[in-house]
């Protein structure tokens, strides 16, 4: 085990797939940073410091720093798949997903259905994500609900600066396309990562945070840490829950979250994107069909209202999901007679 | 320069009002009072203001993430733009934008953008709205104008909005402030034309120019003849490139090591539009150094106002977030 940051985590795990396989190749913008300039390659190493070190010791050819051009980013990455690379693309903000949505979700996704079973398109894109900085309503978004709902894409929202390291993994090697939501406030948490360079956290694996028998909390990305604050400050109060930290969305594990609720009887639902037609809906609708009778309570979803991600302080902590909203969620499901 | 005692003196109080918007910002984002992304215009105002002199309200412009210097030429409120970067509920935007999202629809500024090579497009649109409405009682069009980065034109927003205004003969102008950077990356390498900019809209099938960015003089004369050209009805749209210079980082926070030994200090020395500006005037007796002083002064304070009006202004409380989703829904 070695401790080091989120961000580090991605980086390291970058590197040590692009010294295990030759066709491991990075693109993005500013992935390399100071091309172009007095100051020279390796200026920056990604803006997010999640590329740094890649170029001087991997080249040009398998460290791309591109043009602003988030299109042909997501469509080289595609292309670069389709021919045998297995491409790590960075786009910047995962935000910027509206200029290159076309060759995510009509292109990438699909080629393999599309094609018959014929192809294997194994692009990874990275994408940072989330609100926390006062970013306003264009540098700040969730859009896991946008890429689980598409078929064909794998979605992991790590956590953990172990999962990190082990979701990446297993995507870079994985033969089917990935996204890959960071969250940007997640960059300096801290934590523990195992050594061994075959560390490969699989899909679909849900990891329980806390236990407890009175309530379930289901979270991903930074949704996590705040369950986890919830449910400790709740657990000083005798109320116990189980955090179930989903780690990927697309594939979900079902499993995890239904046997929980069939202890508790009771689901709180937390989720950084707009409530319509998300995640917080979907396991709320998979709960309602899979679990009902074991529900004591309503379900209840801590989620943004449906407007875009506001500007100032005030405004955004008021949009954002909190521990102290998630634990008010807690109480008011136990409270239902 | 054909400008009169008034207009100059309008030009050189704009461009030392977004001078010293930007400079004081600078120093307040140190402090830790502003949240967000700030990307200061500090260094290009000439182009700005050179452009926006000539436009009135009717006329539109498209600004990018580095928009401050767009929004106080084309006539934003000082105070009401330093209260939104303030996060004030009695901010131009109420504290929703901030930075990247300044507009004032009544001035003809459509708003700044956090989302590089999104103005091109809605600029075209602006423009056909005023091909539509048609020229005025002098046989003018009012224009639509995108601002946009050397880095923006690698957009493949930015050429579909350039060929798609071609083939309308959409009244629009594309105005490329080529300050050598994209955030970290040198233009040499990120834009592969074999000349400029500017021959990227020649190829599209506009006519173009190109300036020097940091001469006020410049900018503004050959904007003029931009304008004549893109107000007369069935010619379409233009474009033109200024040589500009960025004297502070990316956004606020940049460790900037993409520059040169001693390249800021030269810049402030050798590429000032402000400097260069003054000796000109003063140079040509247009405008003594006792009036330009007292400008320079009068900007000082308006900035000093706004921080103070901005520090004092009313929060936006919680409920706050759900306003203005929709207007009915
Ligand atoms: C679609 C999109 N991609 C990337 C970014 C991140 N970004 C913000 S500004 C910028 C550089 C823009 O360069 P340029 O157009 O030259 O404008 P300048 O910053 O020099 O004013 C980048 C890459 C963004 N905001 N939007
Ligand atoms: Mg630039």
């Amino acid at each position: 085990m070695a401790k080091m940051m989120y961000r580090d985590a991605i980086r390291n795990t970058i590197f040590q797939e692009m010294q295990r396989d030759e066709r491991v190749v990075v693109l993005g913008e500013d992935v390399v940073g100071g091309n172009g300039t007095a100051g020279g390659p390796e200026a920056i190493g990604g803006i997010w410091s999640t590329s740094v070190g890649l170029y001087d010791a991997f080249g040009p050819d398998r460290v791309i720093d591109t043009p602003i051009s988030e299109s042909a980013i997501m469509g080289a990455a595609g292309g670069l798949a389709l021919a045998g690379k297995r491409p790590v693309a960075e786009i910047m903000f995962a935000d910027f997903i509206g200029v290159c949505m076309d060759q995510l979700w009509n292109q990438i996704a699909k080629f393999r259905y599309m094609f018959g079973g014929k192809s294997i398109c194994p692009a990874v894109i990275r994408m940072p994500c989330g609100a926390g900085y006062n970013a306003a309503a264009q540098h700040s978004q969730m859009i896991s609900q946008f890429v689980t709902n598409m078929p064909g894409i794998k979605v992991l929202m790590p956590a953990t600066p172990a999962d990190a390291c082990g979701l990446l993994r297993q995507a870079i090697r994985d033969d089917d396309p990935v996204v890959f939501l960071e969250h940007k406030f997640l960059y300096a948490m801290s934590g523990e990562v195992p050594d061994d360079p075959d560390f490969v956290i699989p899909f679909g694996h849900a990891r329980l945070a806390r236990a407890g028998q009175d309530a379930t909390i289901v979270a991903s990305g930074m949704m996590v840490s705040y369950a986890e604050t919830a449910a400790d400050d709740l657990a000083q109060d005798g109320i116990g829950c189980d955090v179930i930290d989903l780690r990927t969305t697309s594939p979900i594990d079902e499993e995890a979250i239904l046997d929980s609720v069939e202890v508790t009887g009771r689901m709180v639902v937390v989720d950084e994107a707009p409530p319509r037609c998300s995640l917080a809906t979907d396991i709320s609708a998979l709960v309602a069909q899979k679990a009902f009778a074991s529900l004591k309570a309503p379900i209840e979803m801590v989620t943004p209202p449906h407007t875009p991600v506001p500007f100032a302080r005030e405004l955004e902590s008021a949009y954002l999901p909190s521990p102290a909203k998630i634990a008010a969620a807690v109480r008011k499901s136990l409270e239902y007679r | 320069m054909q400008l009169n005692r008034e207009a100059l003196t309008r030009a050189y109080r704009q461009m030392k009002l977004i001078r010293e918007f930007e400079e004081r910002l600078h120093e307040e984002i140190q402090t830790g009072e502003i949240a967000g992304f700030t990307h200061l215009y500090c260094g290009q105002e000439a182009v700005a203001v050179g452009v926006c002199e000539h436009l009135t309200d009717r006329d539109k412009i498209v600004s990018t993430h580095r928009g401050h210097g767009h929004c106080l030429a084309k006539g934003c409120d000082v105070e009401g733009m330093m209260k939104e970067i303030w996060g004030s509920q009695e901010g131009l935007c109420n504290g929703k934008g901030g930075s990247m999202h300044i507009a004032d629809i009544d001035k003809g500024m459509l708003g700044a953008n956090g989302i590089v090579g999104a103005g091109a497009p809605i600029a075209v649109g602006a423009a056909l709205s005023n091909k539509i409405d048609g020229p005025d009682a002098e046989g003018k069009l009012a224009v639509a104008i995108a601002f946009s980065g050397d880095g923006a034109c690698n957009q493949g927003t930015t050429f579909e909005a350039m060929n798609l205004a071609v083939v309308t003969k959409a009244p629009a102008i594309f105005v490329f402030e080529n300050n050598h950077y994209s955030e970290h990356t040198g233009v040499d390498y990120a834009v592969g034309t074999t000349r400029d900019i500017a021959s990227r809209a020649e190829a599209f099938g506009m006519k173009v120019w190109r300036a020097d960015g940091t001469d006020f003089f410049a900018v503004y004369d050959t904007f003029r003849d931009v304008l004549e050209y893109v107000r007369t009805p069935g010619n379409g749209p233009a474009a033109v490139e200024f040589d500009t210079e960025r004297f502070f980082g990316h956004f606020e926070g940049d460790p900037q090591r993409y520059r040169g030994e001693g390249e800021l200090d030269r810049l402030r020395a050798e590429r000032d539009c402000i400097k260069i500006f003054r000796a000109k005037v003063s140079g040509a007796a247009l405008l003594d150094e006792a009036d330009l002083d007292s400008l320079d002064a009068d900007a000082l304070s308006a900035i000093e106002n706004a921080v103070t009006a901005s520090r004092a202004a009313a929060r936006p409380q919680p409920e706050n977030v759900l306003d203005n989703v929709y207007i009915s829904y």
